[in-house]
């Protein structure tokens, strides 16, 4: 679980984040949906500690995350996982080493434990036989599931999804999306997903945060959505054909 | 005038972060090897080319400017030797890879910053700065002054096949003005500058790099701005160094 509390953010004087206050549920995905610009990865940056809040809190169930110094920090970076927008894969280590890289960092676990584990991570998001590839050599779906393979490697109790499907064909999107839903219950993690995606909102949103010009502007669940009576979110849900031809039956 | 001194306020922040002391020794010296090879070893091709080249033609216009009966032969190897020690070998040769590995690290790590790496690094809890620029900057410590000797004896090498095909120059005279008058403070003092030239050469691409904002036009643009920053930063140390320890 994690406790969002009045967090504000500004660049260069120009104010991204407006007292943004979200509690993210354990063993659920949470969304975070908006407009492009809208100010969604700068929440997520600003929730891991990649960016400092100006003010306001982040609470990692109960622990402070923004009074911390950095070597605090590292004990709850470890138990984070997060996949990028665009995979962030490092693109000079093969898929088995970048799966690697976190356990290599973080345990003492032997050679072959930390093969096990990886083998492990890359069967579990459907990966067989590309652990000596490298990332520019495989599908953006199969970025992404690398990508999840290294965000799940460490056994993480926190997922951070930068719009996971972006950049997919719509049905890879929901395998990814689906993939993502299953792991977090498999594990119990608290998992936070950013996403403009309408199809991830209808397939997986359990708790629903939309943000609109840095203010939290509403939240829900997916059922409450089509019937919200919220100006901007009802622009931000049917403005795709399809959408509108769905309200109207 | 003003953002010059942001940048080299923010400069001197960025390295404070790199010679933090690492997080993992192993992962760390895993990488300077690989940097070593990847720089090092990368760059001895194109260096001897060059190195080859120069000193063939050193040796020939100190020839042709030397044609006078009262100047004795072995000048000419002397001069070459000089030039390539003092000047030719670090300071050149510190220029060129300054364009080869210094538009390599900005735009390598320019990659990285915008395709999130190096937050998926910082996600990790790893002090990215350190665990991307410390490696590069030892293994350029290491290796650019190897570089750099080597391309004093390859300098050395092609006044030397010069001298075989040219008249008016005998081999025997060539190597007589190689060993004449050997100084080693001179490779001291060429050592000693190479030294703050590596540093250079790996330390400005990797801030233009860290810091590149944008996408793979900004990539390009932080990969020119470093090198042109590097040369210039060179000729001034080499300038300072060179006021300070020959006179
Ligand atoms: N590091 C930064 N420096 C300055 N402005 C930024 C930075 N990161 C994001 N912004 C600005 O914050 C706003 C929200 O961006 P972002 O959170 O990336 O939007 P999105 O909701 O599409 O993820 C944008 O106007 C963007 O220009
Ligand atoms: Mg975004």
């Amino acid at each position: 679980m994690i406790d969002v509390k009045n967090i504000n953010k500004s660049f260069n004087g120009k104010r991204i984040l407006h007292d943004v206050s979200i509690g993210f549920k354990q063993g659920e995905i949470n969304l975070v949906i908006g407009a492009s610009g809208s100010g969604k990865s700068v929440l997520t940056k600003c929730i891991v500690g990649l960016h400092e809040v100006d003010s306001g809190s982040v609470e990692y169930d109960g622990r402070d995350f923004t009074q911390m110094n950095f070597k605090e920090r590292k004990s709850i970076r470890k138990e984070i996982g997060m996949l990028f927008q665009g995979s962030a894969l490092f693109d000079s280590l093969t898929v088995e080493e970048n799966v690697k890289f976190p356990l290599e960092m973080y345990t003492k676990n032997s050679k072959e434990e930390n093969l096990d584990r990886v083998n492990f991570c890359l069967k579990r998001v459907d990966l067989l036989n590309v652990n000596h590839l490298y990332p520019a050599e495989l599908s953006g779906g199969m970025q992404k599931r690398v990508g999840i393979a290294r965000a799940i490697a460490l056994n993480p109790k926190y997922l951070f999804c930068d719009e996971p499907n972006s950049g997919l064909d719509p049905r890879t999107g929901i395998v990814i999306d689906n993939l993502i839903q299953e792991i977090t219950k498999e594990y119990n993690i608290t998992t936070i997903a950013v996403t403009h995606d309408m199809n991830s909102v209808m397939e997986t949103g359990e708790n629903i945060s939309f943000i609109h010009q840095g203010k939290k502007w509403w939240d829900g669940n997916k059922e409450d959505i089509l019937k919200t009576d919220n100006e901007e979110l009802n622009e931000f849900v049917y403005s795709s054909k399809i959408m509108q031809k769905f309200r109207n039956i | 005038m003003l953002s010059i001194f942001h940048h080299i306020g923010k400069y001197f922040l960025l390295l404070g972060r790199v010679f933090k002391s690492p997080d993992n020794f192993k992962l760390i010296r895993k990488q300077i090897i690989h940097e070593m090879m990847s720089l090092g070893i990368g760059s001895l091709g194109l260096i001897a080319i060059i190195s080859m080249f120069m000193g063939a033609v050193v040796t020939l216009q100190t020839a042709s400017n030397l044609n006078n009966p009262l100047l004795p032969a072995y000048l000419i190897g002397y001069a070459t030797r000089e030039s390539f020690i003092l000047e030719m070998a670090p300071t050149v040769m510190s220029l060129i890879l300054a364009g080869k590995i210094g538009s390599n690290i900005a735009s390598e790590i320019g990659t990285m910053r915008i395709t999130e790496q190096i937050d998926a690094l910082e996600i990790m809890g790893i002090n990215s700065a350190s665990y991307l620029i410390f490696p590069k900057i030892v293994a350029a410590l290491v290796f650019i002054p190897i570089i750099v000797i080597y391309s004093m004896f390859l300098g050395a090498f092609g006044g030397f096949i010069v001298s075989m095909y040219s008249s008016g120059m005998t081999i025997e005279s060539y190597v007589t003005g190689l060993r004449y008058d050997f100084r080693a403070f001179s490779i001291v003092y060429a050592m000693i500058k190479t030294v703050f030239f590596a540093f250079v050469i790996t330390s400005i691409p990797s801030y233009h790099g860290y810091y590149t904002r944008g996408g793979a036009l900004e990539i390009g643009k932080s990969s020119t701005k470093s090198v042109v920053y590097t040369s210039i930063v060179i000729l001034i140390i080499n300038y300072i160094l060179t006021q300070l320890l020959l006179l």
